[in-house]
């Protein structure tokens, strides 16, 4: 389940959002992209989950070239995760999770019993199976994330990707989130969110990949590439940073707040 | 589920209670028919009765009521359904049948045929001929619109509508303002008076083609409420249940206005009253649209052509019902469909 990414490129019209892009992902590594807003990454995830198709250079998914692969085939290797949103409609939570099967059954049928089963164990393991009368949109940010997370594993594909999983998410909430994505990497799953939170990363992540202007910086472990010079040159912002607990964790503290 | 089998009996009773205004609606009319006259009939086609009735009564319920019941239900059906589907590829709570043109399209191909003098078959030819023109001119106009491909379809809907509209206009100016213009006006308020046996057996083709597909792929499209991107990761080809779905809604909506008119109101109401009853999953909403629709037409029917001794045009009832509710929706405060 690994994703290699080989000189990729993108733009829009004239504007060039991703510049030369290389990286290989192992599987099961839980990956974080770190970086400020506006870096590409958002296209960087597009271009993986072959939303945007006239890139330049080659994605491989589980050394397949995505180029050749229809929208069914894609769906069973790769699923995505939005930010926890408001569709037009409010669904149960059993529903929304339901659709997540719609790649292993024909245009013509509706999900049968194996699929309903499906569903009732991925709420099960992500703790809301309480929930699955409830309407989507009548439940907090935290759960709705925690249901397009089971959503995404009815679809059956080991490789996740997440778009800023914990924005928009209290701090209870955001751990939660964040240790049932760790546990789903330690399953095997391959993992690839966004985050604007460098502490999490220290936490929550095998491997960081440091983005700027389209390009990545600095692509390894959180303990190896974190500094005060690459938070410095990717937020502008001065950090300490300080290592607890027999340096079992670290965190990032702004300087000018001290 | 006990969400899904509420539903399923939710779809059930309304299936009995469609049934049940049918058999009420043969009795519905000025020419008297009691019950037990009505049962022999309806009976005689499949066992042998000594005929306690008179020929003449045969003759009404046959070639007059039932068609015409049939019709009600039909259109109802079609155009809730069309409604609803529309409102789920197009992401919309406010789409209806029309959102592409094909009532404006329809009305400029009736208004143009009786300009021409032209029969009633060949008015209703001319309906159902512009309705598709026009949706096929939005769809290929929509291909070169650069941008979001949902907002470039609608956008075009809107102004080809217009371009038909400121037609049926120019065509109500130059009409003869003694028998056309009457004419054009009142098949634009939306009628099933006069409903024939032809015109069943003329409608019922598209309207088989386009609801038997639209009833299949209806799980599908709750994926699309969710918008193409997220469709598409999802292994649903967004772009092809939505052409599949554009093609069926606009057969069984030209099929629909060419033989009833301008009907509105009741493809946007009846699949909003529909979520309300069985929430927003396509897996129960068509179905429930679909009878909900039928029930709805056939009552507003029966009331304009019994309530008065002229008939009231549809369109003028479901406007009257359907303006209303739309203010109750606007107007309403929270979500909770």
């Amino acid at each position: 389940m690994s994703v290699e990414v080989s000189n990729l490129s993108f733009s829009y019209g004239d504007r060039l959002i991703i510049d030369k892009i290389n990286f290989y992902v192992e599987d099961g590594q839980l990956i974080s992209v770190l970086g400020p807003n506006g870096v590409g990454k958002s296209t960087l995830f597009r271009c993986i989950l072959g939303l945007l198709r006239d890139y330049t250079g080659k994605i491989f998914l589980t050394g397949k070239d995505i180029k050749k692969l229809s929208t069914g085939e894609m769906a069973k290797l790769i699923a995505y995760i939005p930010q926890s949103h408001y569709p037009s409609f409010n669904y149960s939570v059993f529903d929304m999770v339901l659709m997540g099967t719609a790649v292993q059954i024909s245009s013509l049928s509706s999900p049968g019993k194996k699929q309903i089963e499906l569903v009732n164990r991925a709420l099960d393991k992500m703790g809301i199976y309480h929930l699955k009368e409830r309407g989507y949109m009548q439940i907090s940010g935290g759960e709705r994330q925690l249901v397009l997370l089971a959503r995404a594993l009815v679809q059956e594909a080991k490789i996740l990707v997440l778009d800023e999983p914990t924005s928009n998410l209290d701090f209870g909430n955001q751990i939660k989130v964040m240790l049932q994505i760790k546990n789903l990497a330690k399953e095997g799953y391959t993992i690839i969110q966004s985050t604007h939170n460098p502490d999490q990363t220290f936490l929550f992540s095998d491997k960081i990949m440091a983005m700027k202007g389209g390009r990545i910086i600095k692509y390894g472990k959180p303990d190896d590439i974190i500094s005060n010079d690459l938070i410095q040159s990717l937020y502008d912002v001065d950090v300490e940073i300080q290592s607890l607990y027999d340096d079992k964790i670290r965190v990032c503290i702004p300087c000018d707040a001290i | 589920m006990k969400l899904h089998r509420k539903n399923e009996i939710t779809v059930f009773i309304l299936g009995i209670l469609l049934l049940l205004l049918i058999i009420i609606s043969f009795r519905l009319g000025r020419y008297p028919v009691n019950t037990k006259e009505l049962v022999g009939i309806l009976a005689s086609n499949f066992f042998k009765i000594e005929k306690f009735w008179p020929e003449q009564m045969e003759t009404v319920l046959y070639n007059i009521r039932l068609p015409r019941i049939a019709l009600a239900c039909l259109v109802g059906c079609c155009l809730s359904v069309a409604g609803a589907s529309y409102q789920g590829v197009f992401q919309n709570p406010m789409a209806a049948p029309d959102i592409l043109g094909a009532s404006s399209g329809a009305a400029f191909g009736a208004a143009l045929a009786i300009l021409n003098y032209g029969s009633s078959r060949e008015i209703t030819l001319s309906a159902f001929f512009f309705s598709l023109l026009t949706v096929a001119i939005v769809n290929f106009i929509s291909k070169r619109a650069r941008g979001k491909n949902i907002l470039g379809l609608v956008l075009s809907g809107i102004m080809v509508s217009s371009l038909f509209s400121a037609g049926t206009s120019f065509i109500k100016l130059v009409a003869d303002p003694n028998d056309q213009l009457p004419a054009i006006t009142y098949w634009l308020m939306g009628s099933l008076s006069g409903t024939k046996k032809e015109d069943v057996l003329f409608v019922i083709l598209p309207m088989t083609m386009g609801l038997i597909p639209l009833f299949l792929i209806r799980w599908r499209m709750n994926v699309l409420t969710l918008g193409d991107d997220e469709a598409k990761t999802m292994g649903v080809n967004a772009n092809q249940i939505r052409l599949i779905v554009i093609i069926c809604s606009t057969l069984i909506t030209a099929a629909s206005v060419s033989v009833s008119g301008m009907i509105g109101w009741v493809g946007l109401v009846i699949p909003h009253l529909s979520r309300k009853l069985v929430g927003n999953n396509y897996k129960h909403l068509i179905p429930a649209s679909m009878l909900f629709g039928a029930i709805f037409l056939l009552l507003v029917d029966n009331v304009s052509r019994n309530l008065l001794t002229t008939e009231i045009p549809l369109g003028i009832l479901t406007a009257f019902i359907g303006a209303p509710f739309f203010l109750y929706l606007i107007t309403r405060r929270g979500e909770s469909y």
